[in-house]
């Protein structure tokens, strides 16, 4: 069937910001359609509020809005645009449900336009827990028995249908939010109620539990002429129980006979076809009991998914790009297989690999929250690796995470627990079981037994079973008496060189040495989609120990190696993949080949066609230096991927590896703080006074010197991770006693803490010779939160041009000082005397490049790889651009509604996963977009209450009297309304928790409150304000926790939520671009 | 290769049992691995057509499956053994390649429906397994070099030797390797499908069966799938030998007549070349990867050894009467000549990774065919409409060259 020729303009919907649940896989589905199209001829539209994202970059869309995805803020899109259809399928939930809100409010039909890829009646259907069941009905599929409740009377009916455990499953959340089990009548209502307040619906359903079946996912294709392909079978490792996206999960199946797997590949060709999902991908999930074989249906995402990301990396049939296809109408057979180019796309891959995802969580970022995994995902990332067995591709994947580990090791935290405990342990799934097991197992424990208690199916169990098994044989050894096949046998199972190493007691370059030694090398094998049965043309490549061939040996041309960011992790996340992908086509446009080595599934940069050559390996010394090895390259970039490749960086400079761009001493002159402060004192710069500690004694003597408050910083930290504010002695020492590990390997920083001071971000990116500003953004909050958390604006919307004239001027002596080649950010804070200090340098890429390059329209990231690879500033014509006339605004999103119970304030430690852009002509009107596109529910009127610690009570005049402008009314606790009154202003005074009821928390549990300014004192167990902050988290009322933050919030009530929110005005990218070029006046070179 | 054994010994229970051995090809390359099953002794030596299968699922099916006969089964998904088998799955009485290749065997099986493990199960059916082996490559080699023969044999045994039993078992091509595996003498078939419910293949009784059409199927090594499916789609079955006359079949007073996939080239079954000339238009007919070849011989066309075959469970093939495509099951070392056919008949389908011939009407004779395998087992299930096709065929509620 041809492509529709009268679609001209499709309008594609992204998935906004990196939530838990929803994280950079829609950036790449949404990348690959947006291609897909254009390639088509097809004029692409795209809204998505996320600044990080590829697909938001203006080459790629034809028109790009970085705007709130909002009903609203597309139908002005829409009614400006005039596509001809809407593709909702690529953005998640996010998009659906919001294409489906366009579809409800009539506004598709209002300007003629067509929803492709999935129709409202297949979403609702899928997306409706009562219709989908009735739907599986109809076609004699079985579903978990259940009972759909939308309120709290029906509870106990349910509960005598289902008994317990139930699960719940709140309708229509993002990645299972509210979603658990509950064990008992009081639990159970508890999470009802908050069930039916997230749902945008308010249904739960409540559903037989089915924990300890096993858990499959079918990716299923289907075109307008109904053909169908299942483009791979998954197996969850986690039994059911786990949300898929936390599980550890495994491609092919491994378990199913095939007279089981046809039965399930049958259903979910029924169910596309009673869905009606005509064109796309859709991911459906089954639970087989693993002692009889029956099934039941468990869900179906008629989108793409995080699993259908996972299913294009693991299998190269590239889902998002076929699906975008089809949904012009295309039939699967009139598509090629980009990879073997001479077979069709309408076939099912064959994998001759295995292949394992493993989940990255950040418990440790929410102390609170109890790290046990359920039913809502609260994973933030995850890492994918290829094996030719399982064992090898789990011990790969384990290395990849980044989480300490090099294999089933960390046998070392279970010591203390007793063959029970480490029993009782692994019954209940936590980040922590995969070693867990492997302990278990270890100690000898029956297999069987873990069998039983784990729920993990013993084929997997047997397969670890044999690692640890030659583990001990191992611990028997000396390395120097192993053979060459024992070598190859021990590689083959996976074991990485560091786990080796510490198997043996010796050091990695020990065993590197004897390995390679005795001859023992990787081979590389190419992911063909198709198990060697056709020649591949696309290289795609992972390494593994057998021996007798490597696929696509390394070209003769001039290549650089990018290394990537690995599995996303708060504080590291798509900003660095970004990055990445902006170097390999900046290096490709140069006419390098462009070699990418990453193991994250969900990134674009893992796209086998953005770079001439993919590695999907693990960022481990050991795989790099294998891959540096054939490559080859006359170059390694490690700026580009955070942290991750600069950990790499000593290692691979003392291996020689040329390493290009600002040099390895470079960067350890600035991130070494003994080091950095002579580099400030030698410029003649500022920083806030600072020393390192080695002792709690030390810390405690010292800080009398600094004087407090300080703040306090573990050495090599990402993401601030454990950094603290203290204000006095005693909360110094106990801090350093209970939560950081000091001693003199592990130094402690301490910094005197700028208090109010205004913190700025500034980016820049130098050839050695010219240093370009690439942009100057004021943080909204001060200093004191991690700048990660912080919101901020460009151009500064409060600074003077002598102190941005200023800064910029450090910047570019310390660019010069450093040997700046590539980009560099630096973080400043002024203080209220407007003396400037300097709070860190960091000689590469930083999270705010993207949102830089978005502002300014200048792809930064490109421009630095370029010069990286010897370019200068002058041959490409870069100039500073400021631009004026209309603002950027960043705002960040915080998963604090995933960890119920824990505290929403903003510190040191960085905790929020993703980020969004407000642009518009006035701050107030920027800020509000920000918050829109943030998710957070500002109040058109109500009542906002007010209790602010005594520092801010001055500011929280202004933030009042703009609330009350704009027509809202206030509440506050004594202390705060007292002053209020003070100034005049109308305010009802309400009661602290511990004054008594009805107090505060209440009135917020009552609805009365819409809107909460709270900002604790100091950093303790300030009951009363946790207990508000708790409470709104919980009920998601939107809770401003710092004055500056408060007072943009009160603002954009005032200004710019008139200006903006009834008919938004929106403008796209392009435009603005155009705007810099027509009007000079826009734009000031400096 | 003799240092392996020592860690596995102590490192994991059951490999312990594992002989180291080899492959080598009539071209002489070598694959090194570890034996197990039924291990060859001394300078004995297993030879067969080295093919390959992309199959992820369903290893027992496949090797039960007669058309398999002579080769030697290398599985390109690396884990084979982890269900483990049972005797529902078999696809015939026994196993045809002579060996098996995998990258990583499992001994130890996971699932509810196992009732004995891998390497037993080759144990009882007397076939040897090389594990180990980097089948990838293996793969590759036949891909780019073609088909060919291999020897395994212990790893003492030097690599020409083995060459030279490679060489000396010959090639498939002139071969009739259909009177080695079809049934000695005629017999009646009442299993339905597997339910999936029941775990379970029921059987339906004579009497239950008495009053329907009536299908010979012609036994050219036949897998039990296809014998089940006609009797789900409402037929009374008999099976005879490939060896049956056109008149000993014909006295069956069949409704319908099927004829069967099996092993080998077939242009050497000359005898059922001859007798499906004789029955062609008589009564309708319905063929099945081999009975497809044999249907384009009767009728004067002719086949081509492909260079590596089509064997796996993920072919595409397109129907070109109605646009659809369907994912197939595939088993087939030979092909039918466009070509060479006649014009009285069509091709109806054709298989999208190479454009060969996959689908056959003969419309005046009331014949159609393929060369695929719609009874999947292992595989999927989207084309199992043909057996009610034919079903309708022989009751006369379909008619063949709608399309046309």
């Amino acid at each position: 069937m041809p492509k529709r020729k009268e679609l001209k303009k499709i309008l594609l919907i992204g998935s906004g910001p990196i939530v838990i649940g929803q994280a950079c896989e829609f950036d790449y589905s949404g990348t690959q359609a947006i291609k897909a199209l254009k390639e088509e001829g097809i004029e692409v539209v795209l809204v998505n509020s996320n600044p990080a994202t590829i697909m938001t970059d203006p080459e790629f869309a034809d028109r790009t809005y970085i705007e709130p995805i909002s009903p609203s803020f597309l139908a002005s899109v829409i009614e400006k645009e005039r596509p001809d259809a809407v593709l909702p399928t690529m953005g998640g939930q996010t998009a659906l449900n919001c294409a489906l809100a366009l579809a409800e409010e009539g506004i598709l039909e209002k300007f003629g336009c067509e929803l492709i890829g999935a129709k409202p009646d297949s979403i609702r259907m899928a997306e409706d827990r009562e219709l989908f069941r009735k739907a599986m009905e109809d076609i004699g599929l079985p579903s978990a028995e259940s009972v759909l409740v939308s309120d709290l009377k029906h509870v106990d009916q349910a509960i005598e249908k289902l008994g317990f455990p139930i699960i719940l499953r709140p309708s229509r959340t993002l990645g299972g939010t509210g979603g658990g089990i509950a064990y008992d009548p009081i639990d159970l209502k508890r999470k009802v109620s908050l069930g039916l307040k997230l749902s945008p619906v308010h249904e739960v359903l409540l559903e037989r539990s089915l924990l300890g079946w096993k858990e499959i996912e079918l990716e299923v294709m289907r075109d307008l002429n109904d053909n169908v392909v299942i483009v791979c079978g998954i197996e969850n490792f986690d039994p059911m129980g786990v949300h898929t996206g936390d599980s550890i999960t495994v491609a092919p199946i491994q378990t199913l006979t095939d007279k089981e797997y046809q039965t399930l590949r049958d259903a979910a060709i029924a169910i596309m076809r009673k869905i009606g999902v005509d064109t796309g991908g859709s991911n459906v999930q089954f639970a087989i009991n693993p002692e009889n074989g029956e099934f039941v249906v468990i869900e179906m995402n008629p989108r793409v998914s995080r699993s259908s990301a996972l299913a294009s990396k693991a299998t190269g049939f590239p889902i998002a790009k076929i699906a975008a296809k089809l949904a012009i109408g295309y039939s699967l057979d009139e598509l090629q297989n980009d990879i073997t180019k001479e077979t069709p796309a309408c076939f099912e891959p064959a994998l001759d690999y295995v292949v394992v995802k493993i989940p990255r969580f950040a418990f440790e970022k929410f102390p609170l929250a109890e790290p046990i995994l359920g039913t809502q995902m609260r994973s933030v990332g995850e890492a994918m690796a290829f094996g030719r067995t399982f064992s090898e591709a789990m011990q790969k994947a384990l290395a990849s995470l980044e989480d300490d580990s090099f294999g089933f090791d960390k046998e070392d935290k279970f010591s203390d627990l007793g063959d029970q405990e480490l029993l009782d342990q692994v019954a209940i799934a936590t980040p922590k079981r995969v070693w867990q097991v492997g302990e278990s197992l270890r100690r000898g424990i029956s297999l069987d037994l873990v069998a039983e208690r784990s729920g993990i199916d013993r084929w997997f169990l047997h397969q670890i079973l044999e690692i640890v098994n030659a583990e001990s044989v191992v611990r028997e050894r000396q390395a120097q008496s192993l053979g060459t096949e024992e070598w190859v046998y021990l590689k083959q199972l996976g074991f990485s060189d560091v786990r080796l190493a510490k198997l043996f007691g010796t050091k990695e370059e020990k065993i590197r040495e004897l390995r390679q030694s005795r001859g023992v090398r990787p081979t590389f094998r190419l992911v063909d989609t198709c198990a060697a049965e056709f020649q591949a043309f696309t290289p795609y490549l992972y390494s593994s120990y057998d021996r007798l061939l490597s696929d696509a040996p390394a070209s003769n041309r001039e290549k650089i190696i990018i290394l990537g960011s690995g599995p996303n992790r708060i504080g590291q996340g798509i900003e660095f993949d970004y990055c990445c992908v902006h170097a390999s086509l900046a290096l490709r446009e140069l006419g390098f080949e462009s070699v990418m080595v990453n193991c994250n599934p969900e990134t674009v940069s893992t796209d086998f066609d953005i770079s001439d050559r993919l590695y999907f390996e693990p960022l481990t010394l050991e795989s790099v230096l294998e891959i540096v090895e054939r490559e080859k390259p006359i170059g390694v970039i490690v700026q580009f991927g955070g942290q991750t490749p600069l950990r790499l960086a000593q290692g691979l400079a003392a291996n020689g590896v040329p390493i290009i761009g600002t040099s390895v001493d470079s960067i350890d002159r600035a991130e070494d703080r003994e080091l950095f402060g002579g580099l400030v004192r030698s410029l003649k710069l500022q920083q806030p006074p600072f020393c390192t500690v080695r002792s709690v004694g030390e810390a405690a003597s010292k800080a009398k010197e600094l004087g407090f408050p300080l703040m306090i910083r573990p050495s090599f930290v990402l993401g601030g991770r454990s950094m603290r504010i203290v204000f006095s002695e005693s909360e110094l020492t106990q801090y350093l006693q209970e939560s950081v590990d000091v001693s003199h390997e592990r130094p402690v920083l301490i910094d005197r803490f700028l208090q109010n001071a205004v913190e700025v971000d500034l980016d820049a990116v130098s050839d050695g010779k010219r240093v370009v500003i690439a942009g100057v953004l004021e943080h909204i909050e001060r200093a004191g939160v991690h700048s990660g958390d912080s919101s901020c604006c460009l151009p500064p919307q409060s600074l003077n041009d002598d102190l941005v004239a200023e800064m910029k001027r450090q910047a570019e002596i310390l660019a010069k000082e450093l040997k700046v080649r590539g980009l560099m950010n630096i973080q400043f804070a002024i203080t209220p005397d407007r003396e400037i200090y300097i709070l860190e340098v960091n000689p590469r890429a930083s999270r705010t490049v993207p949102f830089v390059s978005k502002a300014t329209g200048v792809p930064w990231a490109k421009v630095a790889a370029k010069v990286m690879a010897g370019k200068t500033l002058d041959e490409l014509k870069v100039e500073e651009v400021v631009p004026r006339g209309f603002f950027s605004v960043k705002a960040c999103v915080f998963p604090f509604s995933k960890f119920q119970g824990i505290d929403t304030i903003l510190g040191p430690e960085m905790k929020s996963t993703g980020e969004v852009m407000g642009i518009d002509r006035s701050f107030s009107g920027a800020f509000f977009r920000s918050q829109v596109a943030a998710g957070i529910d500002l109040p058109k009127q109500g009542k906002v209450f007010l209790s602010v610690r005594d520092d801010d009570k001055a500011d929280v005049v202004e933030v009042a009297q703009n609330l009350l402008g704009a027509g809202y009314s206030l509440v506050a606790t004594s202390g705060t309304a007292e002053v209020l009154k003070e100034h005049g202003l109308a305010v009802e005074t309400v009661h602290k928790v511990r004054e008594g009821s009805p107090h505060v928390v209440d009135k917020l549990g009552g609805g009365e409150i819409q809107l909460v300014v709270n900002t604790p004192e100091g950093h303790g167990p300030m009951l009363d304000s946790k207990s508000i902050r708790l409470v709104s988290n919980e009920l998601g009322i939107p809770t401003y926790t710092t004055m500056p933050a408060a007072l943009a919030a009160a603002l954009a009530l005032k200004e710019g939520m008139i200006a903006v929110s009834e008919s938004p005005t929106v403008m796209a990218l392009q435009d603005y671009q155009r705007l810099r070029e027509a009007e000079p006046e826009l734009r000031s070179v400096g | 290769m003799t240092e392996r054994p020592k860690l596995l010994r102590k490192g994991f229970s059951g490999k312990d049992a594992l002989t180291p051995g080899k492959l080598v090809l009539a071209d002489g390359r070598a694959f090194p691995g570890m034996m197990a099953g039924a291990v060859p002794a001394g300078n004995d030596t297993v030879t067969g057509e080295v093919v390959f299968n992309t199959s992820m699922y369903g290893y027992q099916e496949i090797l039960s499956d007669p058309s398999y006969a002579g080769q030697m089964m290398s599985f390109t998904y690396p884990h084979i053994g982890n269900v483990g088998c049972n005797t529902c799955d078999m696809e015939s009485h026994s196993l045809h390649p002579t060996s098996v290749v995998v990258r990583s065997l499992s001994i130890v099986p996971s699932n509810y429906r196992s009732e004995m493990s891998f390497p037993e199960f080759l144990l009882k059916y007397n076939r040897v397994v090389l594990s180990e082996v980097d089948t990838r490559a293996l793969t590759t080699h036949i891909r780019d070099s073609g088909a060919q023969m291999g020897a395994i044999g212990r790893v003492e045994i030097e690599d020409c030797e083995l060459q030279k039993a490679a060489i000396s078992a010959g090639s498939m091509e002139g071969q009739d390797l259909v009177s080695g595996v079809t049934c000695s003498k005629p017999y009646s078939w009442g299993e339905l499908v597997w339910d999936a419910k029941r775990n379970q293949s029921r059987s339906l009784s004579q009497t239950q069966l008495m009053d329907r059409p009536h299908v010979v199927a012609v036994d050219c090594g036949v897998k039990f799938n296809i014998l089940r499916l006609l009797v789900d789609s409402g037929f009374r079955v008999t099976v005879v030998p490939a060896t049956c006359t056109a008149d000993e079949i014909l006295a069956f007073r069949p409704d319908g007549i099927f004829l069967s996939n099996g092993p080998g080239d077939p242009a050497a079954v000359k005898y059922l070349i001859e007798t499906v000339q004789l029955l062609l238009g008589q009564v309708p007919i319905f063929g099945i990867c081999l009975g497809h070849q044999i249907l384009a011989l009767a009728c004067g066309g002719n086949t081509f050894k492909l260079k590596f075959g089509h064997r796996g469970a993920n072919h595409p093939v397109k129907n070109l009467d109605t646009g659809r495509v369907e994912i197939t099951t595939q088993n087939h070392g030979f092909a039918v000549r466009s070509e060479s056919l006649p014009n009285d008949v069509r091709v109806t389908h054709k298989n999208l990774n190479d454009d060969t011939v996959a689908g056959l009407e003969f419309p005046e004779k009331k014949a159609f065919c393929v060369q695929f395998h719609p009874e999947a087992s292992s595989g999927p299930h989207d084309s199992r409409h043909y057996f009610d096709k034919f079903f309708g065929l022989v009751v006369g509620s379909e008619r063949l060259g709608i399309g046309t």
